[in-house]
This record gives C-alpha cells, sequence and structure tokens, in this order.
C-alpha cells in the first residue's frame, strides 16, 4: 500500500516555507553538475524547472512531445496571473490570496501548499518582468491589474488577452537560453511512453521519437512530470487537441497514486459544438458576463425561432430569476449547471439545441454598439470568425465546456509523488487547487511550482542519493519497460479492426460527458463504469491504426493516448462515484441544498483520493490523506 | 460522417493536397475529394474527416501539424491556395472555416515550402531552425530570484505596448514561407524590438541583435528585399517595422562592436 505522508512542515502557517528552506539538505555546487534530472514537458511548468535546475547547476534533459517548447498549450491561457503584489493599495495581502485559493477551491486542498504559492506569486511577476514579458502598465509606466472572479481586490497581471502566451515565451526564453549555452539537453518531438523505477525510486524514462519511431531508454537521478491535465478524456474541451495524459497515466501505472480524478472545471462560456465533426471548443472570456444577459426562450416550441423574434415576456433570463443577488455572475460551477439544466429541459438553442442565448441588446441600446465594441470588439470578431454570427445584431450562442483537471498525480510538500524520485508540477498534479480552480490561478501555479518550488525541494531528494550513482540507463528494469512499450506498439498496430481512434475517442468522450460532467449521479457514474470498459474491449478488437512504426505516425500517436484515456475515464467515474458530497466542481446530484449549491459533506470526505493502481482487470485502491484544516475554518462556499 | 446542421447548406470541395511519405522521399499531389461538409466546420476538421475516411479505408492519414486549434499555438502551418495559412489575412491555418471556400472549388494544400524548413511528412515541415535562433540570444538572461520588485523600474506603456506587439509573434514560420528569400527577418525583427524596446533588454542588446542575425544566416534563411509579403502573411499581422527596427539595432551594434575597447580581463 502507497505511503501518503503530506511531509508538512511543522509551525505557524506564515513560517512554514522559510522555515523549511532554511533547514533544507544541499547539494554542493561542485557535485550538482553530477547529477541528472529528467523534466518531461515544458509548458510553464516545465519550461521553468528546467531552465531554473539547469541554471543551479544540475544536467538537465527536457523532453517534449511538440516540435517545440514554445507551444506547450499554457499558450493558450488568455486572461491573467494573480500575485498578491496590492500595487493597488486595495488591500490584498498573502494571506487574502491563499484564503481565496482555499475557499475557491471548496476547502479541498492542501493548507501549506495553497499558502506557499501565495508566498511566492510576488517573485513570479519580479521575474516574469525581468526577463521581459511584456506586462500591461499604466501611462505612468508601473504595472497594471484587473480583477477576476472569487475575489475582492485587484490582483490579476496581465497581457493583452494573451498573458498565457507571454509567461510561456518567457519560459521559453529563459529555457532557450539554458539550451544554448548545455545547461539543458532539449529533446523535441519525444513522447514519454514509460516511467522506469530502479530499486522502487524513479529513476528514467522510455521515448518515442515521433519523427523517426525510435525508442530510446534515458536515464537520470530524479524525474519531473509536467504534462499537464486530462481533460481530453472528455474528447471534446478547450484543451490543445495533442493535450494528453498518457505520461502521467503510465506513471500511475508504475506505482504513483493518481489524486482526486474526478475534479474537472467546466467554464461556463465557450461556444457551442456546431456537428459531430467539431474537434474543438473556444473559450469566450468570462468578462462577458459583466453586461450580457443569459437567456433560453420560456417554451420548448419557440427554440427554433429566430432569437429576435421572441418577445421579452417569452424569455427566461434564468440566472437573474434563480440567482437574484448574482445574476449573471453567478460562479462557474453554478452557471455550467444551470444551463445544462435548461437544455436537459429542452428548451437549449442553436442546431444542436445544446447552447443558451448571451445577449447584448439591452447593453447596446444602454451604453452603444460603441462602447460595446470597446470593451469586448476582439471577443465579437472571435465569435464571428467561429460562427459566422454577429452578436452585435444576434444573441451569442454559448455552452459550457471541460476547460481544466484539478485532479492529478498526488505529491507532498515536495512536490513528489509516493515514488521516491519522481516529481509532478502544474496541472499535472493534485495539489493546489482543490474541487475548484479560481481564474488567473493556472499560471501561477505553474510558474511558483517551476521556478521557486522544485529547485529546492528537488534537491532535498538528491541529496539523499550518492552523486553518479544513477543507473545507465542499461539495467533490466529499462529493457523491460522497452519492451512493454513494444509490445502496446505492435498490439495497436496488428489489431487492424475497422474503426478509427478518433470514432473509439468521441464515443468515450460522450459516456463521460454524459456521466461524469457538470452533474454526476450514482446511477450515471455505475452505468459508466460497466460501460467503459466495454469500449475498451471494442478499441483493441476492433481499431485501425494504419501505418508504421518506424516514422512519423499521428494516428499511432493518437490511439496509444486514447488507450490511456479509455482506462482514466473509468477511474474518474470511480472516484467521482465514491465521493458521495458535492463540492466544487465535482456535483453529485444527490448532495445539492434545495437552491442546487454544492452539499460538502466535510466529516466524511475531507480527504483527498489517492488511487493506487493494482494491476489489469482489478479494481484499484482508494487511499486517503486527511486534510487537516488547521489555520482556516471551513464553512459553506454560498454565493447567494 | 458530417453531422446535420438545418441552417446551412453543406458544400463539396476536390482537395488537391501534397503527400510526401518522409524528409528524402519524393512527394506529389494527390486528390481528394471532401464531400457533404458543414461550412461551419474549420479547415482542419474537414482535414479530420478525409482523414476519418482515409483510415477506414485503411490507407495513411494525411499528415499535418496542428495543436490548440485557436490559432495561439503556431504550430498549424498549411498554405492554402498557395498563401501561408489560406485566404483571410490574420489568422492561422486552424482559424480558417471551410465557408471561405465556395461548393466545388479545388483547394490546393501544400507545406511550407522554404530550404531551412525541410518537409518532414506530407504538410509538416521542420521548423527547428527558429528554436536555434532564440537560443543563440532571444533572451534576457536574468537567473531565477534575481529580478528586483516587478514596479522598481517603471516602463512608458507606449514602449511596453509596442513591444507587446513585437512578442504577439506565434513562431510559425508563415512569413519565411510567404518570403520569396525565405527570409526569418520578420521573426528575428519582433524578437529583438520586443527586447530592445524594454528597459530590462538593454544590456545585452548588442549581443542579442549579432547573434540572433549571425545565426539566421547561418541556417539558410535570406534577407529581407523590402516585398512584406512577411507581414501580410503573418496570422498576428506583425509589423515590418519591426524589420527596420531589426536593421538600425543590427547596424549600430556592428559599428560600436568594430570600436570597442578591449578589455583587458
Amino acid at each position: 500500500m502507497a505511503t501518503l505522508n503530506s511531509n508538512v512542515p511543522p509551525g505557524p502557517l506564515a513560517d512554514k516555507w522559510s522555515t523549511y528552506k532554511a533547514n533544507m539538505k544541499l547539494v554542493n555546487p561542485a557535485n550538482k553538475r553530477k547529477y541528472k534530472v529528467i523534466v518531461v514537458g515544458a509548458g510553464l511548468a516545465g519550461g521553468s524547472a528546467a531552465a531554473t535546475m539547469a541554471e543551479l547547476g544540475y544536467k538537465v534533459d527536457c523532453f517534449v512531445f511538440h516540435d517545440s517548447p514554445r507551444r506547450a498549450h499554457s499558450i493558450a491561457a488568455q486572461g491573467g496571473i494573480n500575485a498578491a503584489k496590492n500595487y493597488q493599495n486595495d488591500g490584498d495581502s498573502v494571506y487574502r490570496l491563499f484564503y481565496d485559493t482555499i475557499k475557491g477551491g471548496d476547502y479541498r486542498s492542501r493548507e501549506a501548499n495553497v499558502h506557499r504559492l501565495a508566498e511566492v506569486s510576488t517573485n513570479i511577476i519580479d521575474q516574469c518582468v525581468a526577463q521581459g514579458v511584456p506586462f500591461a502598465r499604466e501611462y505612468g509606466g508601473l504595472l497594471d491589474n484587473r480583477s477576476f472572479g472569487g475575489a475582492q481586490v485587484s490582483r490579476t497581471f496581465y497581457a493583452r488577452g494573451q498573458t498565457g502566451q507571454q509567461l510561456l515565451l518567457g519560459a521559453y526564453s529563459a529555457l532557450s537560453k539554458m539550451i544554448g549555452t548545455g545547461g539543458v539537453t532539449m529533446h523535441n518531438n519525444s513522447e514519454m511512453l514509460d516511467l522506469v523505477l530502479v530499486d522502487g525510486q524513479a529513476k528514467g524514462i522510455v521515448v518515442r521519437n515521433l519523427i523517426t519511431g525510435e525508442i530510446t531508454r534515458h536515464a537520470a537521478d530524479a524525474v519531473v512530470l509536467a504534462t499537464g491535465g486530462y481533460g481530453n478524456v472528455f474528447n471534446l474541451s478547450t484543451y490543445a487537441r495533442g493535450s494528453n495524459a498518457t505520461a502521467a497515466w503510465r506513471a500511475y501505472k508504475k506505482g504513483a497514486c493518481f489524486a482526486n480524478p474526478c475534479f474537472t472545471q467546466i467554464h461556463p462560456t465557450c461556444i457551442p459544438v456546431s456537428g459531430d465533426y467539431q474537434s474543438k471548443l473556444t473559450l469566450m472570456s468570462e468578462s462577458l458576463r459583466n453586461d450580457g444577459r443569459i437567456w433560453v426562450p420560456k417554451k420548448a416550441e419557440d427554440c427554433g425561432k429566430n432569437p429576435n423574434d421572441i418577445p421579452e415576456e417569452d424569455r427566461d433570463y434564468y440566472l437573474e430569476r434563480i440567482y437574484p443577488s448574482f445574476g449573471n455572475l453567478a460562479p462557474r460551477d453554478v452557471s455550467s449547471r444551470a444551463a445544462k439544466r435548461m437544455c436537459d429541459e429542452g428548451r437549449g438553442v442553436g442546431p444542436t439545441k445544446l447552447g443558451v442565448y448571451l445577449d447584448f441588446s439591452d447593453a447596446i441600446n444602454r451604453l452603444g454598439a460603441d462602447t460595446v465594441r470597446a470593451r469586448y470588439g476582439n471577443l465579437f470578431d472571435i465569435y464571428k470568425e467561429i460562427t459566422d454570427e454577429s452578436a452585435y445584431e444576434t444573441p451569442m450562442r454559448i455552452f459550457p465546456a471541460v476547460h481544466y483537471t484539478m485532479g492529478g498525480l498526488w505529491v507532498d510538500y515536495n512536490l513528489m509523488s509516493n515514488i521516491p524520485g519522481l516529481f509532478v508540477l502544474g496541472e499535472a498534479n493534485f495539489s493546489d487547487h482543490g474541487a475548484n480552480r479560481l481564474g488567473a490561478s493556472a499560471l501561477m501555479q505553474g510558474l511558483a511550482d517551476g521556478y521557486f518550488v522544485i529547485p529546492y525541494t528537488i534537491g532535498n531528494y538528491l541529496a539523499t542519493q550518492k552523486p553518479g550513482s544513477a543507473p545507465k540507463g542499461d539495467e533490466q528494469p529499462f529493457h523491460d519497460a522497452v519492451k512493454s512499450v513494444d509490445d502496446m506498439t505492435k498490439r495497436l498496430l496488428n489489431t487492424k479492426g475497422k474503426e478509427t481512434v478518433n470514432h473509439f475517442h468521441k464515443r468515450l468522450g460522450k459516456v463521460m460527458w454524459d456521466h461524469c460532467g457538470m452533474a454526476r449521479t450514482k446511477e450515471g457514474l455505475e452505468k459508466a463504469i460497466e460501460i467503459i470498459p466495454g469500449l475498451r474491449e471494442e478499441f483493441w478488437a476492433n481499431v485501425n491504426v494504419p501505418g508504421s512504426d518506424d516514422s512519423l505516425n499521428q494516428s499511432l500517436e493518437k490511439a496509444g493516448r486514447v488507450a490511456d484515456f479509455l482506462e482514466l475515464g473509468e477511474l474518474m467515474c470511480r472516484d467521482a462515484l465514491t465521493r458521495e458530497e458535492s463540492c466544487g466542481g465535482h456535483f453529485r446530484e444527490e448532495y445539492q441544498y434545495p437552491d442546487g449549491e454544492c452539499l460538502r459533506n466535510d466529516d466524511d470526505f475531507s480527504h483527498v483520493a489517492a488511487w493506487e493502481y493494482q494491476g489489469e482487470g482489478n479494481v484499484p485502491k482508494r487511499n486517503t490523506e486527511a486534510l487537516d484544516y488547521e489555520f482556516v475554518k471551513m464553512s459553506v462556499r454560498s454565493y447567494k | 460522417m458530417v453531422a446535420d446542421n438545418t441552417s446551412t447548406q453543406n458544400i463539396s470541395l476536390n482537395l488537391r493536397v501534397w503527400r510526401q511519405a518522409g524528409p528524402n522521399k519524393e512527394g506529389k499531389f494527390v486528390d481528394y475529394k471532401a464531400e457533404n461538409l458543414n461550412p461551419n466546420m474549420s479547415f482542419l476538421e474537414m482535414l479530420d474527416v478525409v482523414n476519418d475516411d482515409l483510415e477506414r479505408k485503411g490507407e495513411e492519414p494525411i499528415a499535418f501539424a496542428h495543436d490548440c486549434r485557436e490559432g495561439i499555438c503556431g504550430t498549424c502551418s498549411l498554405v492554402i491556395d498557395g498563401k501561408p495559412h489560406g485566404p483571410h489575412s490574420g489568422i492561422a491555418s486552424c482559424q480558417t472555416y471551410v465557408r471561405s471556400f465556395k461548393d466545388g472549388d479545388t483547394v490546393v494544400v501544400e507545406p511550407y515550402r522554404a530550404k531551412p524548413f525541410p518537409v518532414q511528412k506530407d504538410l509538416i515541415t521542420d521548423r527547428a531552425a527558429f528554436d536555434a535562433i532564440q537560443q543563440a540570444g532571444g533572451f534576457i538572461s536574468i537567473r531565477t530570484g534575481a529580478a528586483v520588485d516587478a514596479n522598481a523600474v517603471p516602463v512608458p506603456k507606449e514602449d511596453a505596448d509596442l513591444a507587446m506587439d513585437a512578442a504577439a509573434c506565434i513562431g510559425c514560420g508563415a512569413c519565411v514561407a510567404a518570403c520569396k528569400n525565405a527570409s526569418a527577418m520578420l521573426f528575428v525583427g519582433a524578437k529583438v524590438s520586443q527586447y530592445s524596446l524594454l528597459p530590462q533588454g538593454q544590456p545585452e542588446r548588442d549581443k542579442r541583435v549579432l547573434a540572433m542575425v549571425s545565426k539566421m544566416d547561418e541556417l539558410g534563411f535570406g534577407n529581407c528585399t523590402n516585398q512584406y509579403e512577411c507581414s501580410a502573411a503573418c496570422p498576428k499581422l506583425i509589423s515590418h517595422d519591426f524589420i527596420a527596427r531589426l536593421n538600425r539595432d543590427y547596424m549600430s551594434a556592428s559599428i560600436r562592436q568594430a570600436f570597442k575597447p578591449k578589455s583587458s580581463v
């Protein structure tokens, strides 16, 4: 059984990190170059970690499946990055950012980790500005801030609508420098297909070169995974098409616990699906809800009508009706679930009937089209580009979409998994967002982990390893891992069935969306747990993967990733089934207040569920780590 | 496998697609019929549908580069009817929609054609040369943890905004593909300008521009002859003014370099 020791240091909350750092084991500068660290992924977390560890003197090998580290999906984050700088003098502080994040996460994250995140948030902004990240500024030349959901202060730093891009390019520039000087050996087009354990410790990986098909073994003193989230298990999401769970999933199958896999975030304002060819959902910024009013027709028979022909009295502004105090600005999870209910009642709009209107006609009448254009022009343009409709003339159609996963591989305070030597950063770990992530906090966590946490905590582990004691890559476990990778590849290529990989991915996505999406029930989850193994069986019996394994083969890449999603999806359902409460993004219909709010069960579920693999065909083991709230009082997260 | 969308008329296209099995293999155009397409599907989704059909027939699908499908990662890189990223300005290939074409149109789809970006397979090219230019000097050297407070050095808003205009580059390489000289000067100019506009970029300003230009030359990119096809093809509409800035920076750095007193250490 896995040991889940959070290793949170003792002492007052605000002093934990500094005291811990001051007492860590150190690796002396001359010895650092004798340690090799593998980093998988080069988004905000992986890129910043690889660059910083190389600066410290470690030998770093960094692997990405993209053709360049600059392509990681961190690049698509729009809104901003939170930091407790209090530049606005509006009463922000480290404690307030910490508290907002804990509350936003519905009291399902670890206090000490979140406090550390809030502490280092200020260093991140300093670091990025020094790198030349062109954050928005005021006329006086100082940095500008905006407000974001879940906070009453302005603490969000931004670079137009491309904050993720600019932060990623900052990390990429730091990484590029270290590649140029030889500190980092970069492996592009390289997908990790297995984790290698030597004597129970993570000591290497097996990689497929996506251009040549070559399988290689890589040994190191420690392995860092920063491979992002697993939202593509739903097929349709705001993730990039290539985003996948394979590295994390293969680590899970080597013994790393997967924590809270059912905690997924569904964003309320995305452009709806237009047909079953759809590959991707595009986010429309939440800021639109400041001036747009959300409605559906009162009568189902009106749903096919031109919205402009539906009179005011036949419209149901349901958010304003159900949540009079928050109205159209109700929180993400609440708004998403309300939209789903309207569509379930048969009152959804658009060709697929899975959409609700976001209407700007009131705002245009009140403020004039020019003011609306100045505020939201770029978003209206994106909408027009995708749907060919003008939101100035007809209401937008929006629908919720999968956007982020709070769950991930279990890590302790050092960001080390239960496998010694395996570290997990960014969205790939579970640590900081609890059951729901606040806007502008993903970028903060990725960079905090990479720039300011792992460079310290990895030393604490490496100091326990003798310099030069890393395996060579020729030991038996490496050969075993290569064999299992080869076997899986052969199996995929030799099945020669009749259906495409996409076909299975779509079907899995539908099962997940229907039963493990915005609202979950015992019955639905049990059904999904029954369906998914059958789907998996069918996949392995009837999938057709053309081409060979000795060259660029995108079908093969996809097949391996979908095979993993077919397993992970089931685990998510199991986790959702056993968590008999509603919290944050996890909403069980059986557990709600009469007004539809999440009904948490702190007595029984104030813990992390960390699932442990028990071999193929066996039900995984549910371990728990208790979440003891020492400094914050748990309360009902109400938005009334 | 196209969804029913009653509000729009589905169309068909004749695709003429470049197929090339590998880097040193001979390539050729192959015709495919893409039928019953919903005009609201993206160009890449149309290729997905064509590929699903090919896979079902046991044929190898058309390899094309893509990832975020929202115009920011810079992975997609199609040349559609002779234009990098297709018929519309200011967007990437993934933001091109089927409604841009008429029923029955023949649409030619090719990879980038530029010597420094060799074809890897079908429509995928190797753009590692851009990474190499960046590694030569496209950064500000600041060790993690050594930064001063972010507001310690105010930056005029105009400078920050202009730096952001330059920084919006997504590194897709369309500028190179559009240029008859396969010049990378818009890409390099954007990066050099971003840093030279900011106070943080000053200490390495000369070194950076000299190193990046020298690497760009070494990798076989051509020079700018002021046709500005690059900024016309750029999905982020980055201005060729940044090429002028690059030239100015390069010139002054070269002169300063030539007259620089040699340090004794």
